[in-house]
């Protein structure tokens, strides 16, 4: 059983006990502990299921990397699925439950899959479940989804009840990785002077050297280590971030880090996670290195872990992970893991070494005068146990397997099949790798890293990122990332350490070598998706040739660690299977992020009403207090209605409209676009911009203009105001002032930049009051302060003046078909007219009104309305708008696109009106159907609805719309369907203007 | 080819799967062929198959730089429709959608069509007309689409927030028909019928220059030796320009980055695909547990097949607001596919000035979908010199004007 040692555990403090449940269970653990070494500490060593087979699953790593170890973390708000039990540092009152399973943990009626897995390798599902065709959806499919997926969904009903913000950083060196190599190159880079940062996923500095051991400089490592960190404390151009993951490389120094600041104290006030996003001139990638498993059968049992990780249990967290633990190994390193079990009294029954060398290594003598039995060339045939490990078979590591020599009782079986650099981050912007032979493993290619806007070298590997794998070598090479970063040549030599020469690695990738089908099937490379041996040799065998596709056809590596554990060994296996060199196979793409990062730090901030802010205008205040039926209009929210008590939204809609062409309304038209241009060049540009002419306006005038794009296609309107002989005010829509902000800049910038002329958008500068009806300009006389009268302010013109003392600016414009003013005012004063209004107005019977009034009078004058009438399809001739587009001009945006063949055609669909037979109201969107059907079998169409409202003012419905040879065939009848496609609406085909078709409404 | 069923799976698993034959050949190429066809993706693999199986072309080999559908087609949000607005649009994903329908039997190859539901949140009043016109349309189209309201959505997204602070969902577009397929398998399952039926597909092997005379194609340049054809198609997504460019002609395209993302694997949450425009982003759930996450495109024009992060945490953010619970999940993975952008956004299945030689591409952000449509079309186009599936989307529609613009409807995301 595993358990806590007597004494030991550098990072756990025993005087804090903590109190935590795992699936409803009360345990304990101590302060420092993770949740996987407070669970081993317990003898938990079962801890979740596999994905496919729901094969019982220990932990097998003690850090990013682990496969196994996933846990459903807290409860309600804040739970959260598939967090790994490694990287999750215990707090008092912590819950956590299995994953995967039903009805629990020890009794998985899933594992059946582990019996039938003879039946289940890997794509057996592209081969199965085609029969009947109708089960796919209804019974194969839904039964798969419900055995897949491996953590709960949180509550949909819950809102996460924590908060994430970000954090946005400039450095010119970002240093990821605090273990010896990141603290020497980024105590290096901060002796230069330079702004640095140094970020650690853990929660501890150093890395693995404390738990490697070692000396530097004549000191022991821990020692040097505090060293290093005091020094980089002390310097204010350095910032040190632990429990900080390095997460993405981006392009042109872009990095994103990802701090997890209270998940180890959830009580903490402020946001659970930071996202980082920095900026830095030269990235050093201190990343350290994975330990890969070895591939033999039985390899998945709780109780098989990395002898790395055995190691740092032992020493970081004082735990046992059995009495006796057999090591087994191709190279090195593994035998610390045996001295360190026998230092702390633990048997080591067996060192399984499936090198045979001439001579012991420094390690191995060690080893053997410790009374430890190597067994060179020796493999594991077969691990012994099915929720644990009960001991292992071993045999001859040259054979095929099924020659058992002896089996050993054990609890634990620590295996090392060697390193594989931690080369993730280095790779996500493009760098390149090698493959190193001698050592087995991918290490970055420094003369392909990846490149910046000047084709230099951004990106930096220190350490055993870099593929040095002795404490010397990590040293001497993080003073050359240093230098590498820096472009300062070297000041001082690298710290000297003393370490043991090490004998070569073998590469293994199986085990033993020659391992029979039987063994293959057993052993595992991707433990969480239940990926084998056999599995990557049967997408060989089947042609899935390319690492992508081997990747792809048999899930390898695409769990929640990606395949840190997983990745090479599958590849190797794969280069094996089809008799080619690693290298030539090649890697899967590393991709952001390195270990997955919470959907909520990634919205950071923008969350709930501040997820995109609400543009609000001057009077929304006003607005929303008196029953304002609120729409999104762009970043905007427009008023649909303002209802008055006991109204239902069309009621309000239609008093709105009555009582603005009976009495007055009030329109907040703030949210209008407002461009101003200026220049010299003015006339001339928005004669480029505009379909008419706008250089010809006199001050003090109003235009009407239309805009297209290059292609012709209408893409807005307004109304023009020239100001003076430099100025012009362009109105928008409402949804357009960004964009056609954004294009003319465009055109400016790119094509007219000689042009003099500046645009200015002060949508915002100023507040705008539409004041409508008949009554329109008596509620301004009545305020007094500047002459409005017919002769004074003709249609179409604009004065600036004062009302009751506010300086305005008048419109003389109309978009309802009424008298009508619009009144612009710096918006600190908007309020104070809009009350002034509604106050005065109060004996002309005004009433403030909607969007939806806005649009029924606009149709009902037969105004066209962008995004209505228009869809980025129509032109300005469909919508019989000749008269707006200038014959004289040489030149204007959409000019030459009107000459083209299809825009010239005959047959366009042109506007007219239309009124429904039965006086109903025709279905926004609805297709006038023709005869007989195309050569796709699509019913032919001759026409469409573009706005359709019922009339208050005329008590039936009116619509607009696009019709083939519509202004021809005034009188007809056609039929609109509707969505079903059979149920037709007959609807005649009218003038599009309903409504005072001599304009003498506005013109009084 | 041994057909693929259950059976088989059992008269495997008895000799431990020793006994499974390649899923496609993996051959030299031969001097000549009637056919090639340039890009082994879902397209190009679909034109060869349905060469074959409309037309009898069968002397046909489909060439590919890398590893067959390792494109767009390997690396998108495998989503179908066809709820397009314009009538070409509508028809081609509509015979695509309906050829997913029955893919599996047809190939023999399991490619997981799940017609689970695809909606389209309405979250504007101007979304709810579009909607609604796209409805319309889709009555006399043939598709199948209804207009839900938001309690109906509700039942079918328990996950979805109906009531944000910021766009409330006013309703939605569904088609219930509409759904998604395991996109790796569709290239593999018409990957090992083409192999099946004779064809060659040759992996590996780059096209380096296009050979032609007197105005007539003859064949291509590889990195592999000459290889001759009467006809050619070029089927190469992002990569299009650069092709035709070997061809001796220009196209309106451009290639950006299209971003995406999937979170970690969860127990099922969510039975159908949920697009929201208004807001920037699109979700559904795999089988296999992950929530798949579709952005937007990049702004700039770039051949890299890398994830930025602007995009993903737009889109990110966005879903938080639509489905809160996804706070609390971990993205797993990020990654960009290159799309070919036209100016109208819709593709191109033509005729090109070269005489012998057609071009598919431009299919921009909205390719997977169409895969067998796209085939089935261009096979015709190839076989006969023309098709009502392909007619409108000609080359010479830019020259004309005569755009199929769908912006309308879509928004965004395809």
């Amino acid at each position: 059983m595993s358990t806590r040692l007597a004494t030991g555990g550098r990072l756990i403090d025993r005087s804090k006990q903590q109190s935590f449940t795992f699936n409803g269970k009360r345990l304990t653990g101590c302060a420092g502990d993770t949740l996987a070494s407070a669970l081993l500490a317990n003898d938990q060593m079962l801890m979740g299921r596999s994905f496919k087979y729901h094969r019982p699953r220990g932990v097998v790593a003690s850090g990013a990397e682990e496969p196994n170890a996933l846990v459903g973390l807290g409860t309600g708000a804040r739970f959260e699925p598939n967090q790994r039990a490694t990287t999750t540092e215990l707090f008092d009152g912590l819950s956590a439950t299995s994953q995967n399973h039903w009805p629990s943990l020890e009794f998985d009626v899933g594992a059946v899959n582990t019996k039938l897995a003879r039946f289940l390798p890997a794509g057996f599902y592209y081969k199965t479940f085609m029969w009947p065709r109708s089960f796919w959806k209804h019974v194969y499919e839904p039964v798969i989804r419900q055995s897949a997926g491996l953590g709960k969904a949180p509550d949909a009903e819950t809102r996460d009840a924590d908060t994430y913000e970000h954090f946005y950083a400039y450095v010119d060196h970002l240093v990821i990785g605090g273990g010896i190599a990141g603290l020497e190159t980024a105590k290096r880079l901060g002796e230069t002077g330079a702004r640095v940062l140094l970020v650690e996923q853990t929660a501890h500095w150093g890395g693995r050297a404390p738990v490697d051991g070692g000396e530097v400089e004549g000191q022991p490592v821990t020692e040097y280590i505090a060293g290093l960190l005091a020094a980089l404390n002390a310097m204010e151009n350095v910032t040190l971030r632990s429990r900080t993951m390095g997460a993405g490389i981006y392009d042109h120094g872009y990095a994103l880090a990802y701090e997890r600041l209270s998940d180890h104290a959830p009580t903490t006030q402020g946001p659970r996670h930071r996202l980082w996003r920095i900026r830095a001139g030269q990235i050093v990638t201190a990343t350290g290195a994975i330990e890969r498993p070895l591939s033999f059968a039985g390899n998945d049992i709780p109780g098989v872990m990395l002898a790395s990780a055995v190691r740092d249990y032992v020493e970081n967290w004082a735990i046992s992970p059995g009495d006796r633990t057999v090591i087994v190994t191709n190279n090195d390193d593994a035998y610390r893991t045996a001295l360190v079990l026998k230092s702390h009294g633990l048997d080591v029954p067996a060192i399984i070494d499936a090198r045979v060398l001439p001579t012991d290594s420094a390690l191995m003598a060690e080893a053997r005068a410790k009374g430890i039995a190597i067994h060179q060339g020796h493999a594991i045939d077969h691990v012994m146990g099915t929720k644990r490990v009960r001991g292992v078979a071993i045999c001859s590591h040259a054979g095929e397997g099924g020659a058992v020599i002896e089996e050993i009782p054990c609890e634990c079986v620590a295996m090392s099949g060697g390193w594989s650099p931690v080369v993730h981050l280095w790779s996500h912007c493009g760098g390149k790798l090698n493959w190193d032979q001698a050592n087995a493993m991918f290490r970055p290619d420094l003369t392909r890293a990846p490149t910046g806007d000047k084709g230099q070298a951004f990106v930096t590997p220190a350490g055993a990122a870099n593929g040095a794998m002795t404490l010397g070598d990590v040293l001497e090479d993080a003073v050359a990332a240093a230098e590498r970063a820096s472009g300062d040549t070297r000041t001082s030599d690298a710290p000297k350490a003393v370490v043991a020469v090490e004998a070569p690695l073998a590469p293994v990738w199986m085990m033993p070598q020659g391992a029979s089908i039987k063994h293959r099937m057993k052993a595992w490379l991707d433990y969480q998706n239940d990926v084998k041996v056999s599995d990557v040799q049967l997408a060989a065998r089947e042609g899935f040739e390319s690492v992508e596709h081997a990747k792809r056809y048999t899930t390898l590596g695409m769990a929640t660690d990606q395949g840190k554990l997983s990745n090479i060994n599958g590849l190797a296996i794969l280069s094996g299977a089809l008799g080619a060199e690693i290298p030539q196979v090649g890697t899967t793409t590393f991709r952001p992020p390195y270990t997955p990062i919470s959907m909520g730090a990634i919205a950071g901030e923008a969350r709930a009403e501040i997820f995109q802010p609400i543009r609000k205008t001057p009077i929304h205040d006003w607005l929303d207090k008196n029953g304002a039926e609120w729409e999104p209009v762009g970043h905007w929210r427009r008023p649909y209605c303002i209802k008055q008590a006991g109204e239902t939204t069309e009621q309000a809609v239609h008093r709105e409209v009555k009582n603005t062409r009976e009495n007055l309304g009030l329109l907040d038209a703030s949210t209008l676009g407002k461009l101003i241009v200026k220049g010299k060049d003015a006339g001339k540009f928005l004669d480029m911009l505009y379909t008419n002419m706008m250089s010809t306006l006199k001050p003090g005038r109003c235009r009407y203009g239309l805009m297209c794009n290059e292609n012709g296609f209408l893409m807005d309107d307004g109304v023009v105001a020239r100001i003076d002989e430099d100025t012009f005010l362009c109105h928008t829509t409402s949804g357009g002032a960004d964009h056609i902000h954004a294009h003319m800049e465009d055109w400016l910038q790119c094509e007219w930049w000689d042009w003099d002329v500046y645009v200015a958008n002060v949508t915002e500068q100023y507040g705008q009051i539409a004041v409508v009806g008949p009554n329109a300009r008596k509620v301004l006389e009545a305020i007094g302060g500047m002459d409005v009268s017919k002769e004074a302010l003709t249609f179409m013109g604009w004065a600036d003046g004062e009302l009751a003392g506010i300086p305005v600016r008048v419109y003389r414009i109309s978009f309802s078909g009424e008298l009508s003013y619009e009144i612009a005012v710096k918006a600190s004063y908007a309020r104070e007219l809009w009350d002034l209004l509604m106050s005065v107005g109060k004996q002309f019977n005004v009433m403030p009104y909607g969007t939806e009034a806005l649009h029924i009078m606009r149709a009902e004058k037969g105004f066209i309305m962008i995004g209505d009438e228009t869809d980025g399809t129509v032109i300005p001739q469909d919508l019989n708008l000749h008269w707006a587009i200038s014959k004289k001009k040489e030149d204007f945006m959409g000019k030459r696109a009107h000459e083209r063949a299809d825009m010239a055609r005959e047959d366009r669909w042109k506007l007219v009106g239309l009124e429904t037979v039965d006086g109903s109201v025709l279905p926004d969107g609805a297709y006038a159907v023709g005869e007989g059907t195309n050569a796709n079998g699509q019913r032919n169409v001759i026409g469409r609805v573009t706005s359709t409202y019922h009339s208050p003012t005329l008590g039936r419905g009116i619509a607009m719309g696009l019709v083939l040879h519509g202004p021809d065939r005034m009188g007809e009848v056609i039929r609109f369907a509707k969505t079903d496609g059979t149920t037709m609406i007959d609807a005649k085909i009218v003038d599009p203007v309903f409504y005072d078709k001599d304009g003498e409404m506005q013109n009084v | 080819m041994r057909s693929y069923s259950a059976f088989a799976v059992a008269r495997e698993a008895a000799r431990y799967h020793m006994g499974w034959e390649r899923a496609w050949a993996s051959p030299e190429p031969k001097k000549k062929y009637e056919v090639i066809i340039i890009g082994a993706g879902g397209h190009g693999l679909a034109t060869a198959y349905y060469l074959g199986k409309n037309f009898g072309i069968t002397n046909v080999a489909v060439i590919e730089k890398g590893w067959l559908g390792g494109g767009n087609t390997g690396r998108n949000t495998t989503i179908i429709r066809s709820n397009y607005l314009q009538d070409p649009s509508a028809a081609i994903y509509e015979k695509a959608r309906s050829l997913y329908e029955t893919m599996s039997q047809d190939l023999n190859y399991n490619v997981m069509f799940s017609p689970r539901g695809v909606m389209m949140l309405a979250q504007t009043q101007h979304e709810i007309r579009g909607y609604q016109r796209t409805a319309h349309a889709n009555a006399l189209q043939g598709v199948t689409t209804e207009w839900i309201s938001p309690g109906r959505v509700k039942e079918l997204v328990p996950i979805i927030n109906l009531d944000g602070p910021r766009y409330p969902v006013l309703g939605a577009l569904w088609q219930a028909r509409a759904g998604t397929a395991r996109h790796d398998a569709v290239a593999w399952g018409y990957a090992r019928a083409c192999s099946d039926m004779g064809m060659h597909v040759i992996q590996k092997c780059e096209v380096t220059g296009v050979r032609q005379e007197g105005g007539k194609v003859t064949g291509v340049t590889t990195t592999r030796g000459d290889i001759g054809c009467d006809k050619l198609g070029i089927v190469v997504a992002g990569h299009s320009g650069h092709v035709a460019d070997m061809a001796g002609f220009r196209l309106p395209v451009e290639s950006v980055a299209l971003q995406a993302l999937v979170s970690e694997p969860i127990k099922p949450c969510m039975d159908v695909v949920v697009m929201a425009n208004t807001v920037h982003g699109y979700m559904s759930q795999s089988d296999k547990g992950e929530m798949v996450i579709g952005g937007g495109a990049d702004g700039y024009n770039n051949y890299t097949q890398r994830g930025s992060f602007h995009h993903i945490e737009e889109t990110v953010r966005a879903l938080v607001e639509t489905f809160p619970m996804i706070s609390r999940l971990k993205m797993l993975r990020q990654w960009g596919g290159i799309v070919d952008m036209t100016g109208d956004r819709s593709p191109i299945l033509s005729k090109t000035p070269l005489e012998g030689c057609f071009i598919n591409c431009g299919w921009g952000t909205g390719g997977f979908k169409a895969i067998p449509g796209s085939g089935w079309g261009m096979a015709e186009l190839m076989a006969k010199g023309q098709s009502p599936l392909t007619d409108a989307f000609s080359l010479d529609r830019f020259k004309e004007g005569r755009f199929i613009d769908e912006s309308v409807a879509a928004g965004v995301a395809h």
